[in-house]
């Protein structure tokens, strides 16, 4: 494991990466939200979803610097007595898991689609590119909606996991088309190249010559997507939460957070409100930074 | 050389070989904008025989379908007309069969370019046991590692390389990796599509040495494609000439240098810059390979031939036996 | 005097590994209407010294020290507003690609025209004959109707012609041509290079011909050097280098190429590969891959100096072996 990130800090890539501090300083902090995600347990100090540990007298708490704060809720607290900085925690986590798991399942259809529809050509390739100028045409937002408000309409009573489900095919419906454009244009080129003809002469399946041969030739670009594709995610969860169709009250992301402390913007506790959406930029803009880095490193090396 | 073996039947025999590809636009825009169908002829009755053991060499220059008569050969391409017969056997039927394996076991391809013919992202070692794993010829995994390796020392290179990836390796010595993988499966025949157009001259020397030798040692027949014409007469027993999708001259090698009958074929010659014979003067031959999609009517050389007569240009010319060759023209014939 | 003098030029391509030397102490000649051809396998600087002559060396690569000078003016070190005046005027320049060569959106005729505008102080119709007539010279037929043609509608040997009228457009000194024929067919080629001997000699322009192909430069230039790894070989008159080399990798090239008068059993091979630009040995960049290597060849680096017909970087003909 060392070894190998060894290896990978020496190429480079990796010398890229320690020239430029702004790749180092996302990472860093994109490394510090996940980790205080996964670890949210631990490292938060309270739980603001185990409703016996709230007491309602220490509701909405301006944060600790300013008068009448306390040091048990560093950055205040909610309408019902939720220490916020426990709710960024927990909240992120749930951004983060539908961000990362909606851009996965995007990347995975996305690739296959765009892999098909190169290898095969034809009129598989022309049905697919079509049904993604389709999918285009339809703004992102509104297909979430549509598909997260017919989610919640056909099960109302729906176990949460239920909602989480649709809110993640929601979103990554809405990805997938671009990786599959970009997996279709590497797999046009590299299908022509001479390792699949030596594949093809050695008799090799073109299920197998697909995946093994071409597949791991057309990801490097899909990397890059990906990883600013986690951000976008993210946001439009956050835009569906706010809106009301996204994570369900009990487990509130990010955007459920900052759309109930917008009620509460306008008498003065702003900071229901602005610490969620300020944890939001925070995780967006480190993810995209890195995502640009990626770019920029990988690109030379794109001969 | 080699000398040829007198078998009852040649390894390979192609008869009246052609391929066409449609390159139309696409349908919507045929319709819109009234635009008829584009076929492309790149190989337009092609025949000739390799005995077994033996090089025939394909020379042309660029249009001329010779790429395409590489991948007819392998089963890369289906043919529009005509048949292939490897070992007795119909070999396009043979592709097409649940038994293609067993075909594909016995013809292999070597390619031109050496960057684009070794996946990137595959080790050495993966790359050259593929047709061993793929036709099931070795399963247990230390006997595999030990046939790669002598794989590998029998092009010259060493063990030591099979966990390296292609990029560690110069265009050389990636060529060998392919002339390797090519021959993992101990095939009889194999297509090599300009091997070496792609190297500098010291390392072709290297790449061409190795094939000869292999050649020689496993008794293997060569289908060699190639534009160079001074390679050709290094490694083939016999050439054939194509221009514009057609066999225009094909005779024993010796017999083609020193005397070439076929108007192009000796513009051709006439045409390389000769090393040793410096200063020399020259008159080239004018005018340029005309566009395949358009071929000229009768002789495809007519336009181009300083011996085209009206009959050149009415009626092409079938490849008819001559004096021990095969030649295409009215003027010879 | 001579038209072109390279001196002890050496190009450094900084990277984060250290710096490269790309070419390392290079210095020739160039005569006035002379065509020396420059050859060598790839990687050995051929194209680096064409594209640092014409002062087209793409960054981080420099040139480190050393200099180039044409008709007596030092060219190597002057800024891009200056090196543009150069360009063209007095050196002409043919690439390897005739299809990027010549810019698709507008007609050949603009192009010629623009370039004897830019160079020569004649009149716009004045520059249209001139360039009607370089057509014509080029071996273009119908050269009046074809001036306003686009690129795209020539064939590759017509546009290298194009190319070649291109580069004597504003009647430079020098051309540099960097493989002018290798991305044409054979046929093709035996036209331009015998199109490029005349044009060049008729308008007394030195050329400086660089590619790996032994035959063209038998049959093009008067004099040829061999580069390998950075550094010149061997340099003379091109019948001297080519029938009786002095250096032992010159030797070793001709005979390991296949040529049409002989007929051998085996090429002979020169074992091993160029070495890489970070990996260069110490002495003479040749001596491991050397047939005829001894003690000195390891320790120090010969200089270019006279041996038999050509002028050679060998030990083997240069002083005792100390």
């Amino acid at each position: 494991m060392i070894s190998v990130l060894k290896r990978w800090l020496d190429s480079d890539v990796g010398y890229s990466f320690r020239q430029s501090p702004t790749a180092m300083v996302a990472a860093a902090i994109a490394f510090v939200c996940l980790f205080c995600s996964v670890f949210a347990g631990w490292v938060s100090p309270t739980n603001p979803f185990d409703l016996a540990t709230l007491e309602l007298g220490d509701a909405r708490l301006p944060p600790v610097w300013l008068e009448g704060g306390s040091s048990k809720y560093l950055l205040g607290t909610d309408d019902q007595g939720r220490d916020i900085l426990s709710a960024l925690i927990y909240g992120s986590r749930i951004s983060l898991i539908v961000g990362l798991a909606s851009v996965l399942l995007s990347v995975a259809f996305g690739v296959a689609m765009g892999l098909l529809a190169g290898f095969r050509g034809g009129w598989v390739d022309a049905l697919l590119m079509r049904l993604c100028d389709v999918m285009l045409s339809f703004p992102a937002i509104l297909v979430a909606l549509l598909i997260a408000g017919v989610g919640r309409a056909m099960f109302p009573d729906a176990h949460e996991s239920l909602a989480f489900g649709v809110l993640i095919i929601s979103i990554s419906l809405t990805g997938w088309v671009q990786y599959a454009r970009t997996v279709r244009g590497s797999t046009l080129v590299e299908r022509n190249k001479e390792y699949v003809q030596a594949a093809r002469v050695t008799g090799v399946a073109p299920l197998r010559i697909m995946v093994r041969h071409v597949l791991p030739n057309v990801l490097g670009p899909v990397m890059v997507l990906a990883t600013i594709q986690v951000a976008t995610a993210i946001i439009t969860e956050a835009t569906l939460s706010f809106l009301g169709v996204g994570a369900p009250p009990t487990s509130p992301s990010l955007g459920t957070l900052i759309r109930v402390g917008n009620d509460y913007l306008f008498s003065g506790e702003w900071w229901i409100t602005i610490f969620p959406g300020l944890m939001l930029v925070l995780i967006a803009l480190s993810v995209n930074l890195l995502g640009d880095w990626l770019r920029d490193a990988l690109n030379p090396r794109l001969r | 050389m080699s000398a040829p073996d007198f078998q009852a039947k040649p390894l390979v025999v192609a008869h009246d070989l052609a391929k066409t590809f449609d390159v139309s636009a696409p349908w919507l825009n045929r319709v819109l904008e009234r635009k008829p169908r584009q076929l492309l002829h790149a190989v337009d009755g092609v025949s000739f025989e390799i005995p077994k053991g033996q090089t025939l060499a394909l020379v042309g220059e660029s249009g001329c379908g010779k790429s395409t008569v590489a991948r007819l050969l392998v089963g890369l391409y289906e043919p529009t007309r005509g048949g292939l017969t490897f070992d007795g056997q119909d070999a396009h039927s043979a592709f097409k069969s649940p038994d293609a394996k067993a075909m594909r076991q016995r013809i292999q391809m070597i390619f031109q370019d050496p960057y684009a013919s070794l996946n990137p992202r595959w080790t050495v070692e993966a790359i050259i046991a593929e047709p061993l794993t793929e036709h099931g010829l070795i399963s247990d995994a230390a006997e595999l590692k030990t046939r790669v390796a002598s794989l590998l020392q029998s092009v010259g290179l060493s063990a030591l390389d099979m966990p390296k990836y292609p990029h560690q390796f110069s265009g050389g010595q990636r060529q060998r990796i392919s002339i390797a993988r090519a021959l993992a499966t101990a095939p009889e025949f194999l297509v090599c599509d300009e091997p070496t157009s792609a190297l500098d001259v010291s390392v072709q020397a290297q790449v061409l040495n190795i094939m000869k030798d292999l050649q020689r040692e496993r008794g293997l027949t060569y289908l060699f494609i190639s534009h160079n014409l001074a390679v050709v007469r290094h490694v083939s027993d016999r050439v054939g000439v194509m221009y514009l999708g057609r066999l225009v001259e094909l005779a024993d090698k010796h017999t083609l240098f020193a005397n070439p009958r076929h108007p192009y074929t000796r513009m051709l010659l006439d045409a390389i810059p000769k090393m040793h014979d410096t200063g020399r003067a020259r008159t080239p031959v004018q005018g340029e390979v005309p566009n395949p999609l358009n071929p000229p009517s009768g002789c495809s050389f007519h336009p181009r031939c300083p011996q085209a007569t009206d009959l050149c240009k009415s009626e092409r010319p079938p490849l008819r036996h001559f004096k021990g060759i095969q030649i295409a023209c009215h003027g010879v014939v | 005097m001579s038209l072109l003098q390279v001196k002890n030029l050496v190009v450094e391509f900084p990277n984060r590994h250290g710096t490269l030397r790309a070419l390392d102490d290079i210095s020739f000649d160039i005569a006035p209407g002379e065509i020396l051809g420059v050859v060598g396998e790839s990687g050995a600087g051929k194209s680096l010294t064409g594209a640092s002559i014409i002062g087209l060396l793409e960054p981080p690569g420099r040139v480190a020290s050393g200099q180039i000078v044409l008709e007596g003016q030092r060219i190597d070190q002057l800024n891009a507003d200056q090196m543009r005046h150069i360009r063209g005027r007095k050196i002409g320049a043919i690439f390897q690609d005739p299809l990027t060569s010549l810019n698709p959106l507008y007609t050949i005729g603009r192009q010629l025209t623009e370039t004897i505008l830019a160079h020569l102080p004649v009149t716009p119709q004045e520059a249209r004959r001139r360039a009607i007539d370089l057509l014509k010279d080029t071996g273009i037929s119908a050269a009046e109707e074809r001036i306003d043609h686009y690129p795209h509608q020539f064939s590759g040997g017509m546009r290298q012609r194009v190319v070649i009228a291109l580069a004597l457009a504003a009647e430079p000194r020098l051309i540099v041509a960097d493989e002018p024929t290798t991305a044409l067919d054979v046929s093709i080629q035996a036209q331009i290079i015998s199109l490029l001997k005349k044009v060049c000699k008729d308008r007394g322009a030195a050329v400086m011909l660089i590619t790996h192909d032994m035959g063209v430069i038998a049959e093009t230039c008067d004099r040829v050097a061999v580069m390998y790894a950075g550094r010149i070989a061997e340099i003379g008159p091109v019948h001297q280098v080519i029938n009786h080399p002095s250096h032992p990798y010159t030797a070793g090239l001709m005979a390991s190429i296949p040529d049409m008068d002989s007929d051998r059993e085996r090429l002979n091979q020169i074992d091993g590969a160029m070495p890489r630009l970070n990996a260069i040995p110490s002495g003479c960049a040749f001596n491991p891959r050397c047939p005829q290597v001894f003690e000195r060849c390891r320790q120090e680096r010969p200089e270019l100096g006279s041996a038999g017909g050509t002028r050679a970087a060998c030990w083997l003909h240069q002083g005792v072996a100390s």
